[in-house]
C-alpha cells in the first residue's frame, strides 16, 4: 500500500494548517464562538496528522478496507464535516425551541399589557 | 354570584377570518360561560380583528410557529389563568361547538384526563380522501399495537384536556407542528386516562388545510413515523418528570381585570 505522494501530502498539510489558522482567526475576531470551533479544529488537526503520519493513514485505510490512502484522508474529512452538520442540526433544534418559547411569551405578555392598559383606562374614567 | 368559568376554549387560527365568526358564535351560544382564546398564528388576514370583535381573547404570535405551538400557547395561557380544563377546537368550522358539553363531561367529572372527539363514532364511513383514510387506518393500528387499546380518531384536533394533561402539554416535549398520534401515545405512556366521545365533523368549506398538498402529506407521514418510533424508545421517566398531581397552577385572573370583564354574563360551566 503506497502512502501519499509528496505533492498530495503538501496540499493536505497546507489545507489543514490554513483551516486551523482560519478558525483561530474567526474566534479571535469573535465571528465564531469557541463552542462551535472544536469540531472544525479537530477536522483540521485530523487531516494534518493523517497527512504527515503515513503509518497511521495506512492502518486506518486497512481498517476501512481501502487499498489506497488518499481516499481515506478524504473519507475522514467528509466524516468530520457530517459530524459538524449534525452538531449544527442539534443546535438549530435547541434554538427553534427557544425561539418558539420566546414568541409564545411575547404573545402572552402582549395580551397582559393590553389588559393592564385597558384596566388602567377604565379606572381613570 | 356567578362563578368564573372553569373552562377555556383554545382556537388555533391562521387565515381563518371567514370561518372563525361561525365557530366563535357557536361557542358563545353554549348554555354556560366559557372563556375563549384565539391563537393568531401569523395570520395574514383579519383573523385577530374578527376574533376580538366576537369577544375572544386573542394571542398573536409574532410569526408562524405551527399548529402544535399555537395549541401550546393556549395551554400556557390556561395555566396562567388556572383553568380546570381546556377544549381545543379547529377554527375552520369542521367541528361543531355544540359537541363541547359532551366532550367536557368526562374530564369535568374527573372520569378522564383527555376526551377526544371522534368523527368515526358518529359516522364510521366519514368521507375523506384515499391518502387520509390510509393514514388514519395506519395510525389507528399503530396506536392499538403500542397502547393495547383502540382510539378511532387518533388525529382529531377536537379534544378536552384536564389541567394536569394540558400542563403536561405545555412542556417542551409537545411538538411544534402536528401533535397527533405521537402525542396520544406519549400521553398514554404518561398514564393519562384517554376516552373518546362522538363528535360530528363537516367537510372544510373554505380556506386551506395544513395537510393540503402531496409534499405536506409526505412530510406529515414521515414526521409522524419518526416521532412515534422515538416515543416508543424513549424511557417512560422522560414523561413522568413532572408528576400529574403536582401541577402548578397560577391563581385565576383577578375580578375586574379585562379578562374577567370579557366573560359573557351567562351561567357557570358544568361542575
Amino acid at each position: 500500500m503506497n502512502g501519499l505522494t509528496f505533492r498530495q501530502k503538501t496540499v493536505a498539510v497546507f489545507l489543514a494548517i490554513g483551516l486551523v489558522i482560519l478558525i483561530f482567526e474567526l474566534i479571535r475576531r469573535r465571528r465564531l464562538r469557541e463552542e462551535y470551533s472544536w469540531l472544525w479544529m479537530l477536522t483540521g488537526l485530523a487531516v494534518l496528522v493523517l497527512a504527515v503520519w503515513d503509518d497511521l493513514l495506512a492502518a486506518l485505510s486497512g481498517l476501512i478496507g481501502s487499498t489506497n490512502p488518499p481516499p481515506t484522508l478524504f473519507f475522514f474529512g467528509v466524516l468530520f464535516v457530517v459530524l459538524i452538520c449534525l452538531q449544527y442540526a442539534v443546535r438549530i433544534s435547541d434554538l427553534a425551541v427557544q425561539v418558539k418559547n420566546l414568541a409564545q411569551k411575547t404573545a402572552l405578555l402582549e395580551e397582559e399589557i393590553r389588559c393592564q392598559r385597558e384596566d388602567r383606562s377604565k379606572a381613570s374614567l | 354570584m356567578k362563578r368564573a368559568p372553569r373552562g377555556l376554549v383554545v382556537v388555533p387560527a391562521r387565515d381563518e377570518a371567514q370561518t372563525l365568526p361561525g365557530v366563535l358564535a357557536g361557542i358563545f351560544a353554549l348554555p354556560f360561560a366559557l372563556d375563549v382564546v384565539v391563537i393568531d398564528d401569523g395570520a395574514t388576514d383579519q383573523t385577530a380583528e374578527v376574533a376580538r370583535r366576537a369577544g375572544a381573547v386573542v394571542l398573536t404570535h409574532p410569526f408562524w410557529l405551527g399548529y402544535g405551538a399555537a395549541l401550546q400557547t393556549g395551554f400556557k395561557y390556561a395555566l396562567s389563568g388556572g383553568y380546570a380544563w381546556v377544549v381545543t377546537i379547529d377554527a375552520d368550522g369542521q367541528h361543531d361547538p355544540a359537541d363541547i358539553p359532551a366532550l367536557v363531561a368526562p374530564v369535568a367529572q374527573s372520569a378522564a384526563d383527555i376526551s377526544v372527539g371522534s368523527r368515526f363514532l358518529v359516522d364510521p364511513a366519514f368521507p375523506m380522501g384515499f391518502a387520509k383514510r390510509c393514514g388514519i387506518w395506519f395510525f389507528r393500528g399503530v396506536f392499538r399495537a403500542l397502547a393495547r387499546r383502540t382510539i378511532t380518531d387518533p388525529t382529531s384536533g377536537f379534544k378536552c384536556l384536564s389541567r394536569a394533561a394540558y400542563a403536561f402539554c405545555a412542556r417542551d416535549l409537545f411538538p411544534h407542528d402536528y401533535p397527533d398520534t405521537d402525542m396520544m401515545i406519549t400521553l398514554q405512556k404518561a398514564h393519562f386516562r384517554i376516552v373518546e366521545r362522538p363528535a360530528a365533523m363537516s367537510p372544510r368549506r373554505m380556506g386551506r388545510s395544513m395537510h393540503a398538498g402531496a409534499a405536506a402529506q409526505i412530510y406529515y407521514a414521515f414526521k409522524a413515523c419518526v416521532s412515534i418510533l422515538a416515543t416508543v424508545f424513549r424511557e417512560s421517566h422522560a414523561y413522568l418528570g413532572e408528576p400529574k398531581g403536582r401541577t402548578p397552577a397560577a391563581p385565576p385572573a383577578p375580578a375586574g381585570s379585562c379578562e374577567a370583564a370579557r366573560r359573557s354574563p351567562r351561567e357557570t360551566a358544568p361542575a
